[in-house]
């Protein structure tokens, strides 16, 4: 097989060609900036605002709650630099998980540095907030609560409504970085009693370079970029007409066909995860075995290491991730897989597998057969294996 | 991100195994770091080493170091291998990503654990050796803003 396959997902997706044919006529035809009094311009504000209707419906949402930003990062790093900033007289804590994204973990480390204290809730093994200490956690002084929606990389979907409800009950505001999930499971902003959601375009077949943070009405948030007046004076800048327009198509076919995709994904999901758990020996599956995202699969294959995996994978033409330090830079493994519990070598030997509705069970089952392949092969190879075989007086694999 | 021959090495990695009955052997690195490299010698009489083999988990350049590092020592003396240094073992891989150096210090490690237990197992001191740490790593710590 010579084609790719393409198994990294939550990583980015491919622009559907919709998107991209709906987004080029504002590059070259209607190139004009919204904020210009001519027709020819203005009528670009009407398509602008059109798109955040149309992603406001897919939450539930008024359509002048939705702000759009440059994607997932800043919408994370606007919703909490602006909160600290706007309830600093009520108070200078924050409750957050730690599984989060490096966009909330890192913002909150810089936070901290700015004497903000920050709360980070422990997760059980299979990557779900305790909800427990999340309600200890909350002082007379916490501001917010921020959790992702679904983890990016072992795909479990967090208690989001209930986590509202404990947030609305304290009277604290509820952020969720959703962009993992958004436009891949059903959300409600009112039935989750969500104050503010960030999400991002190039993970649900849209553009790259656009997201947007949902902000509850009334809630005081100032600009997080200041300038020109565009949305509603709370972001500045020329709006990526092109990206609104992609963004708003994306939403929109997500929402109209997420029930089918759904359905698609959890059948190949489940298929590929039973397979390896039959047919692979020392593999561990992370994340919630049924509350994770339809997409997502990973796994911990022991006695080896991610990123010799993600070679011979590739040599294979497939692609995919791993939580191993080494294709992160650093000598920690995912703060993810450690937090729910993997001791470091383990956690060095995950893979990420994430789908998509082109997805095939063919593929499947050939990226199930390399695998197999490859984990033997690693393993002849590892010093840990060894080590395990003789302790156990295990038969070797010819 | 790697050169050609990181990647031949890796994928057609040279002298993967044990050796039964080895004249030396050495473990170095730890996985919680990701690495670890086991070095296998056969050296005979007149201190040549025959025969070398490798173990590894670790990434693309740990495995690819540990075949380069076979490969440099084999029909060496001992005072030779000594000279393999995780430099020689960079440049015949025609260099490795800024990230993946300490792959190299491994290798030369893993080479002077083997030798370290050829040298105790034989009651004999080789001139230049010092006691391997049994640990590598760097302790860098990446700059923040």
């Amino acid at each position: 097989m010579n084609k790719v396959i393409y198994l990294d997902n939550a990583a980015t997706t491919k622009t559907k060609p919709e998107v991209v044919e709906a987004m080029l006529p504002y590059f070259t035809e209607k190139f004009g900036n919204p904020s210009s009094v001519y027709s020819f311009a203005s009528q670009n504000r009407t398509v602008v605002e059109d798109a955040r209707a149309a992603i406001a419906k897919t939450l539930g949402a008024a359509e002048k709650d939705i702000y759009f930003t440059a994607g997932g990062s800043e919408s994370d790093n606007w919703a909490l630099k602006a909160t600290v900033e706007a309830y600093k007289e009520k108070g200078n804590h924050i409750i957050t998980s730690k599984i989060e994204h490096h966009a909330i973990l890192h913002t909150c480390e810089y936070l901290e540095k700015q004497g903000v204290e920050v709360t980070y809730i422990d997760v059980d093994e299979n990557g779900v907030i305790k909800l427990d200490e999340l309600k200890k956690a909350i002082r007379p002084t916490t501001i917010l609560i921020s959790v992702m929606f679904a983890n990016n990389e072992i795909g479990t979907i967090q208690p989001i409504k209930e986590i509202g409800e404990i947030a609305k009950e304290h009277g604290i505001l509820f952020h969720t970085d959703a962009v993992q999930a958004y436009g891949h499971l059903p959300i409600n902003v009112d039935e989750m009693h969500i104050d503010m959601l960030s999400a991002s375009g190039h993970k649900l077949n849209g553009p790259k370079g656009i997201g947007f943070l949902y902000i509850r009405k009334g809630l005081k948030l100032r600009s997080f970029v200041h300038g020109g007046s565009q949305e509603r004076r709370r972001r500045a800048g020329t709006e990526n007409v092109p990206g609104i327009i992609g963004l708003g198509k994306a939403a929109e076919i997500a929402a109209a066909t997420m029930e089918e995709r759904i359905q698609h994904e959890i059948k190949l999901r489940d298929h590929l995860i039973d397979r390896i758990l039959k047919e692979v020996s020392y593999v561990r599956l992370n994340g919630h075995r049924t509350d994770r995202l339809p997409n997502n699969v990973n796994f911990s294959f022991q006695f080896i290491e991610g990123e010799s995996l993600l070679i011979m994978l590739d040599q294979k033409g497939i692609c995919a991730s791993s939580g191993s330090a080494c294709t992160s830079g650093s000598l920690d493994p995912s703060h993810v897989l450690l937090a729910i519990g993997l001791p470091h070598e383990i956690a060095h030997g995950s893979l990420r597998l994430t789908l998509s509705d082109e997805t095939t069970m063919e593929e499947i089952d050939f990226v199930v057969e390399a695998l197999k392949e490859i984990v033997a092969r690693l393993r002849s190879m590892s010093p840990l294996y060894e080590d395990f075989v003789a302790k156990n007086n295990i038969p070797q694999e010819a | 991100m790697y050169s050609e021959k990181v990647m031949d090495h890796f994928t057609n990695p040279r002298n993967v195994g044990e050796i039964e009955g080895a004249s030396g052997v050495g473990t170095v690195g730890n996985a919680k770091c990701g690495d670890i490299m086991r070095m296998y010698l056969d050296i005979d009489d007149n201190g040549i080493i025959q025969d070398c083999k490798f173990k590894t988990f670790g990434c693309g350049a740990a495995i690819a170091t540990s075949s380069m590092a076979t490969e440099l020592v084999k029909g060496k003396t001992i005072q030779e291998a000594l000279q393999v240094t995780n430099k020689a073992v960079m440049e015949a891989l025609d260099g490795l990503p800024p990230v993946k150096v300490h792959c190299s210090l491994l290798a030369e490690e893993a080479i002077h654990a083997a030798l370290w237990d050829y040298a105790e197992k034989h009651g004999i001191k080789i001139e230049g050796l010092q006691k391997p740490k049994a640990d590598i790593s760097e302790g860098e710590e990446d700059e923040e803003y």
